[in-house]
């Protein structure tokens, strides 16, 4: 082994004297002594600790309000006619007053912040006039994360492929074809299962202007989800011969009436749903205060509002609740006080050990010394 | 009577050799007997194998047939072999068919590779063996043919310096006497070490060449078998018959030296020449990391299946309550038509997913390991010998860490302890003993001081105590000039002096002396023998066993090898009666070595005394040094000799293994163990404690001495010693030897070195490591033994624990997916997270890993300590690492679940999707292994930078090329994790602006 041909004499068989043969190579052996593991210790100590600070500070200065409608105010009524599935398809309009004490006010941010932390929107015209109260629907014990209904989906349909749009992949089965064989569009568990409660929302008698487009993510938006195009065919003959989810009341091509560029697999309530959420309980974004007008140009003022729920969605058949959140933001996002909390935790924990651990030192660090000598 | 029980003896210690060595009795084949007719092709047209070889295990079309076969022998193949086919079913299959079937099949393409490799260079040595050349006779005309079309009954030509093409029996030879020579280079299975010569004797009457040519000889012998040094048949030819023994054979790896041609008959062809059957298996060792390891992976089996039970029941529990509620939404499969299927079909889809804690390439990565911890060995210039020009050799690559853990070492005495170089040193002769000063002078002796051919006579023996007796002899006038069959001459004194030989009386183990008969010039006849002094004492003369004592009493005391010489004069008519009983036991079929044990034993008895000698072997260089090295890093070395308890306690002292300040040294001899159950400073054992009924009283006597020198025993008694050490103390043992007589201890011990010396190489072909000095052995255990450990210690510690924190979170995932068996990671994540993204680091620490630097080992021997007392890695370290392990999951799953779930972008956009949290957990679990391999290793060489940052970042490119746009709008439905990186966002929207 390790022979080098061509060698010769009583040294031939000797192993060659390198470093890395030798085992011998240079090498950096990290020595823990009090003196570099105290100084770190308590230098994270102190990091976590402002980061802890610093965000819960971030997190105060964010207002959150959340109403649960699932039987609340006169949805009591849809929640119980939603119980009986042969009234499934009758519309059902509910509502629910509720007031907020204190004006959402918006913390104003520079459009760098948004790039930098943001990551996502590109800032345009009507961005610029957007607020930062934002209007949310949240579920709860809805599984979105089942392995079954996270498969059943057809990317290669909503990229917009015509060949998936008329034949769709296996895994939608049960919701690839209609009874009557046509392909289903979007197909699979997922986009059946849609959210279709819709909302609006009563100040002193004036609805609240909610922009409803530019909720997606970016990649979403503009790279996932695509319409299949044929020349210049209208979306409707695009998407001709297909069938709807047998959930849905409107093929995909007309889910938004008043915006014609938000239709088929681009409209962001569908993309906004087909992104799964990674626990049964979940909130989904569905609006943004749009602050053009008074009084909403900062925030939602406090005072009496109204919720008008077109309820759709059923939710008794798996115990399950529905949400409205409203909310403002900073750059951090919501309110979210867990990663403050965590911060400031993990500080203290440390600062304890590093305390501990100094103490020891003080007290037997010599006579360790003492050891080593 | 006495005679009889040697015979019992003899008997039993070959049922037990049998016993401990089975496969040397092994025998394949049920032929009973061989029958092979000369020239007669169509007669031996039975033997079933040509003189064509195979070593090598597979053909082009077989290979990946056969290849495969084998790798799934293996459990861990087999299991993962079994998952992808649970894959494959789409009820089950939680993780696409790739996530096993790559790292499987890397796995096992690197094993194939090497075997491929390996059985590439068995086909060309295969091929190059037998396409060469060899001349054989076909109807009297010498013809070439290659080695594999000769067949048996053939009659082949050899010339000097040729290989022998199979085992023959020697015919013809153009020396005179019929002598031909070989050297037993390829048999001994080295080409570097110093060969021998054999004489091999053609049997009488067939010594013309002519006679060959056309021979029609039948012959009868054994089956083909292993055995090198036997050989017994019969030569019918022209109605006489012909007892053959071994040496009339040629076998098969010989090369003919100094021979200028010679004829043989082929007997064993191919696979049946005794080259070919020894090439067997030999038993495979294992080391205790390897049984706690396989131990352990059937635990984390067990962990497996109970987890997968429990969300079994977990799924069981949800479907009922929420799953069948949901269906409006999520239809149950239609196989599926209750909770309880779905359930059972939730188990294995759970097995499926949480299989990597078993890891697949735990069994590749450690066999890599160990091969990057034997080439060290090999790699090591402080254990090459510049004099003998031998590196040491790591033969068996799987037990390195074991040598970290040894706590026995049993050690051979000549020639591994000594240099097993013999000088002449003392004799004694007529009661008078002569002591030798300088090389050539010997005090009060009226021989000639300088012989002049004394430097150009070099003997070479099989024996070195032969060859320094034969040198003395030389230089003292009595110069061995030359041997044929019949004759032995010498020059005595000047005088030449040509004996007759009569017969040898052999030399074995059981004997321990061997003797000559000869005829001098004057016609007397005169047996002499030579022997171990206690075997001789019997069979003297009654009257000189007095003086036999006083000769060896002033020799033993100085730790010299002292062998008796003796004689004695035979009538003509003892002789004729003798030799007639002799030739009866001689051609024997059956029993021939016990008759010819018993003819031997008449004869040599009522012998006079000539003298004795006493020839000294040298310690070896720097022996007492590390005696004392390995006994301070709490190693026991037994040293265990065939030699006699005066000079094995000699060597003990100059070994500094006795020193004066032990004020008891116990010598037991007998069975006075009994007697001795005090607390025992040492214990020198004579050989008849070993008697079965006392193994424990030897055991815990011996084991509470300091040092324990055992002599007299034989091989296989040292055997024995090690074997009860291994059963009654469960200690990891070393055995080190340099001679045959060393091979069944080496290969009974769990590490067996063989010390590559002078006594041939057969204890380094049965050792699993070998070098040329015992002081290497230091170094091997206290260096690299005790690095191997360390690092496999921490690797085995890494790897459970990276496979634990990676896994389990799946399981608490299931809590929160309703048990729907979903995958907190993407299936490329899964895919590559144990090949690519957390692979080389550890490996990088398992083969580099230095805790502190090779001089600091062995100037604190105590260091060693921690690998015999299996404090580095046992089951509560492992439970340590599951434990860490399953911690960091549970960081790892609920921190990510607690941030996101309430956690909005900037833009509003909820975090709380399943990709946002896949990705955020997989890049902090490999961060956080990451910061842990980090931590674990202690010696961060270039390799080790170059590893663990090249995974960081091999993790973060592959993961932008996996999120990347193109990808996805190629394969839309296998990479629907699309992202793109803000920093990258920033930089393009600055270029556009």
């Amino acid at each position: 082994m390790g022979k080098v041909k061509g060698r010769s004499g009583p040294l031939a068989q000797r192993p060659d004297n390198s470093a890395f043969k030798q085992q011998r190579l240079p090498a950096w052996s990290p020595m823990l002594t009090a003196n570099t593991v105290l100084p770190f210790f308590y230098l994270v100590a102190l990091l976590c600790m402002f980061l802890g600070v610093w965000l819960l500070l971030t997190v105060q200065g964010t207002q959150e309000l959340k109403l649960d409608y699932t039987e609340a105010g006169t949805c009591k009524g849809c929640f119980d006619m939603r119980k009986n599935a042969s009234k499934a398809a009758e519309p059902c309009e509910c509502r629910l007053d509720f007031e907020i004490k204190k004006a959402f006010k918006v913390i104003f941010l520079n459009e760098q912040q948004i790039l930098t932390f943001g990551s996502t929107q590109v800032a345009s015209s009507t961005q610029k006039k957007r607020g930062d109260v934002f209007f949310y629907y949240g579920l709860q014990n809805f599984h979105q994360n089942l392995r079954r209904y996270m498969d059943s989906r057809d990317d290669g349909q909503m990229v917009g492929r015509k060949n998936k749009l008329m034949n769709p992949s296996t895994y939608c089965i049960p919701f690839n074809t209609d009874q009557a064989g046509r392909p289903i569009a979007p197909c699979g568990a997922v986009a059946n299962s849609i959210f279709n409660d819709s909302f609006t929302l009563h100040y002193r008698g004036q609805v609240v202007p909610l922009l409803r487009t530019g909720i997606a993510w970016y990649t979403d938006k503009n790279i996932k989800y695509r319409n299949p195009s044929n020349g210049n065919m209208t979306l409707a003959q695009v998407f001709n011969g297909t069938a709807p989810p047998p959930y849905w009341h409107k093929p995909v091509y007309q889910l938004d009436p008043l915006s014609p560029n938000n239709n088929g697999f681009i409209n962001d309530d569908l993309i906004v749903w087909m992104r799964e959420a990674a626990f049964p309980n979940f909130k989904k974004l569905y609006g943004v205060l749009r602050r053009a007008a008074t009084p909403f140009t900062k925030g939602l003022p406090a005072g009496n509002y109204s919720l008008n729920v077109s309820y759709n969605f059923p939710v008794q058949y798996f115990r399950g609740r529905k949400e409205v959140v409203l909310t403002t933001l900073t750059w951090f996002g919501g309110q979210n006080h867990f990663l403050p909390v965590a911060y400031l935790v993990t500080s203290c924990l440390i600062l304890l050990a590093a305390v501990v651990l100094t103490v020891v030192w003080f007290k037997f660090g010599k006579t360790g010394r003492k050891m080593q000598d | 009577e006495t005679l009889k029980q040697q015979e019992d003896e003899e008997l039993r210690l070959r049922r037990d050799f049998a016993l401990l060595l089975p496969f040397s009795t092994d025998l394949v084949h049920t032929e009973e007997e061989r029958r092979v007719r000369a020239n007669d092709r169509e007669y031996n047209e039975k033997f079933q194998y040509s003189n064509c070889i195979m070593t090598s295990k597979y053909n082009i079309v077989t290979f990946l047939p056969v290849n495969l076969f084998e790798q799934f022998q293996e459990v861990a193949n087999t299991y993962f072999l079994f998952l992808l086919i649970l894959q494959l079913i789409p009820q089950i299959s939680s993780l696409s068919w790739f996530t096993t079937i790559v790292p499987l099949a890397l796995v096992l393409s690197i094993t194939a590779v090497k075997d491929a490799t390996d059985d590439y260079f068995r086909h060309k040595s295969d091929n190059q063996v037998n396409n060469r050349q060899s001349q054989v006779l076909i109807r009297g005309l010498l013809q070439n043919e290659k080695w594999m079309n000769v067949r048996v009954g053939d009659i082949i030509k050899l010339e000097n310096k040729q290989f022998v093409a199979a085992d023959l029996l020697l015919l013809s030879s153009s020396e005179p006497h019929g002598l031909c020579y070989i050297e037993t280079a390829e048999l001994d299975g080295s080409e570097e070490t110093p060969q021998f010569t054999y004489r091999l004797k053609v049997p009488h009457h067939l010594q013309k060449e002519q006679d060959t040519r056309h021979l029609t000889a039948a012959l009868v012998c054994e089956p083909p078998n292993n055995k090198l040094d036997r050989f017994c048949g019969t030569l019918y030819w022209r109605d006489k018959k012909y007892t053959l023994t071994n040496q009339n054979m040629l076998l098969r790896g010989c090369v003919l030296r100094n021979t200028e041609t010679c004829y043989g008959l082929v007997i064993f062809a191919g696979p049946d020449t005794k080259l070919m059957q020894n090439s067997g298996s030999t038993k495979f060792k294992r080391t205790s990391i390897d049984r706690l390891m396989n131990t352990l992976v059937l635990w984390i089996f067990g962990f497996l299946v109970c987890m997968g039970v429990i969300l079994a029941v977990g799924n069981a529990v949800w479907e009922r309550e929420v799953g069948s509620l949901f269906q409006s939404y999520l239809p149950w499969d239609p196989s599926v038509d209750n909770f309880l299927f779905s359930a059972f079909l939730s188990f294995w889809s759970y097995v499926i997913i949480l299989n990597t804690v078993v890891p697949i390439s735990l069994y590749v990565s450690v066999e890599v390991i160990r091969l990057g911890h034997s080439y060290f060995i090999n790699w090591d210039q402080e254990m090459f010998c510049s004099q003998c020009n031998t590196a040491a050799e790591a033969r068996t690559t799987t037990l390195n860490e074991e040598l970290g853990q040894v706590e026995y070492i049993f050690s051979d005495k000549t020639g591994t302890l000594t240099q097993n170089i013999m000088t002449f040193n003392k004799c004694s002769i007529n009661g008078q003993t002569y002591v030798l000063r300088s090389p050539f002078y010997l005090q009060r002796l009226d021989f000639t001081p300088f012989n002049p051919l004394g430097g150009y006579l070099v003997y070479k023996a099989q024996s070195p105590d032969e060859g320094a007796l034969v040198t003395a002899a030389r230089n003292f006038g009595f110069v061995f000039r030359s041997r044929t069959p019949g004759t032995i001459t010498t020059t005595e004194m000047g005088r030449p002096v040509t004996y007759t030989l009569l017969a040898i009386l052999d030399f074995n183990n059981i004997r321990k002396r061997m003797s000559v008969i000869v005829r001098d010039p004057e016609g007397r006849i005169c047996l002499y023998c030579k022997g171990a002094d206690t075997v001789l004492l019997e069979r003297l003369h009654p009257c000189e066993q007095e003086l036999m004592n006083i000769y060896l009493d002033c020799f033993n005391t100085d730790g010299l090898r002292t062998l008796a010489l003796a004689y004695r004069d035979l009538s003509e008519d003892e002789w004729e009666a003798w030799s007639e009983s002799y030739c009866c036991a001689d051609k024997a079929t059956s029993c021939r070595e016990d008759r010819l044990a018993a003819a031997y034993e008449h004869i040599e008895q009522d012998m006079m005394l000539l003298g004795a000698t006493a020839i000294e072997d040298k310690l070896q260089e720097g022996v007492p040094e590390t005696i004392a090295v390995l006994s301070l890093a709490n190693i026991k070395i037994w040293v265990l000799t065939g030699d006699k308890q005066e000079t094995a306690v000699n060597i003990g002292y100059s070994c500094k293994m006795l020193t004066d300040d032990m004020p008891e040294v116990f010598i037991i001899s007998g069975n006075t163990v009994h007697s001795v159950r005090q607390e025992l400073r040492l214990v020198c054992l004579s050989a008849h404690a070993l008697e079965a009924d006392m193994e424990t009283e030897f055991v815990s006597t011996a084991c509470a001495c300091k040092a324990v020198i055992c002599c007299r025993v034989t091989p296989l008694q040292k055997a024995q010693v090690v074997e009860l050490i291994k059963k009654h103390k469960k200690a990891v043992t070393l055995a080190i030897g340099d001679g045959a007589n060393d091979v069944s201890m080496i290969k009974s011990a769990h590490i067996g070195v063989g010390i590559s010396g002078q006594e041939g190489i057969q204890a380094v072909l049965a050792s699993d490591y070998s070098f040329s000095q015992f002081r290497f052995l230091q170094r091997l255990l206290l260096v690299h033994g005790r690095w191997s450990y360390l690092r496999m210690c921490r690797f085995l510690c890494y790897f459970f624990y990276k496979n634990f924190a990676f896994t389990m979170v799946h399981f608490w995932f299931g809590f929160f997916c309703g048990f729907s068996a979903q995958t907190v990671y993407d299936q490329y994540f899964i895919t590559l997270y144990n090949i690519v993204y957390t692979s080389l680091p550890v490996l990088a620490m398992g083969i580099f890993d230095q805790d502190v630097p090779d001089q600091r080992s062995l100037e604190y021997p105590k260091l060693y300590e921690p690998g015999q007392l299996n404090l580095l890695f046992n089951k509560r370290e492992f439970f340590i690492c599951i434990a860490q392990g399953i911690y960091t999951s549970v960081v790892l799953f609920f921190v990510p679940c607690a941030v996101l779930s309430d956690a909005t972008q900037s833009t509003g956009e909820p975090l709380a999707d399943y990709q946002t949290f896949a990705v955020t957990t997989a890049t902090a679990l490999v961060i956080v292994v990451s910061v842990q391999i980090a931590l674990d290793t202690g010696f961060w060489t270039v390799i080790n930078h170059v590893f663990v940052w090249g995974s960081l970042g091999s993790y973060f490119s592959i993961m932008l090329a996996l999120h990347s746009q193109t990808l996805f709008l190629i394969f839309p439905n296998q990479f629907h994790f699309v992202g793109r990186s803000p920093l990258l966002v920033v930089l393009t929207d600055r270029h556009i602006d």
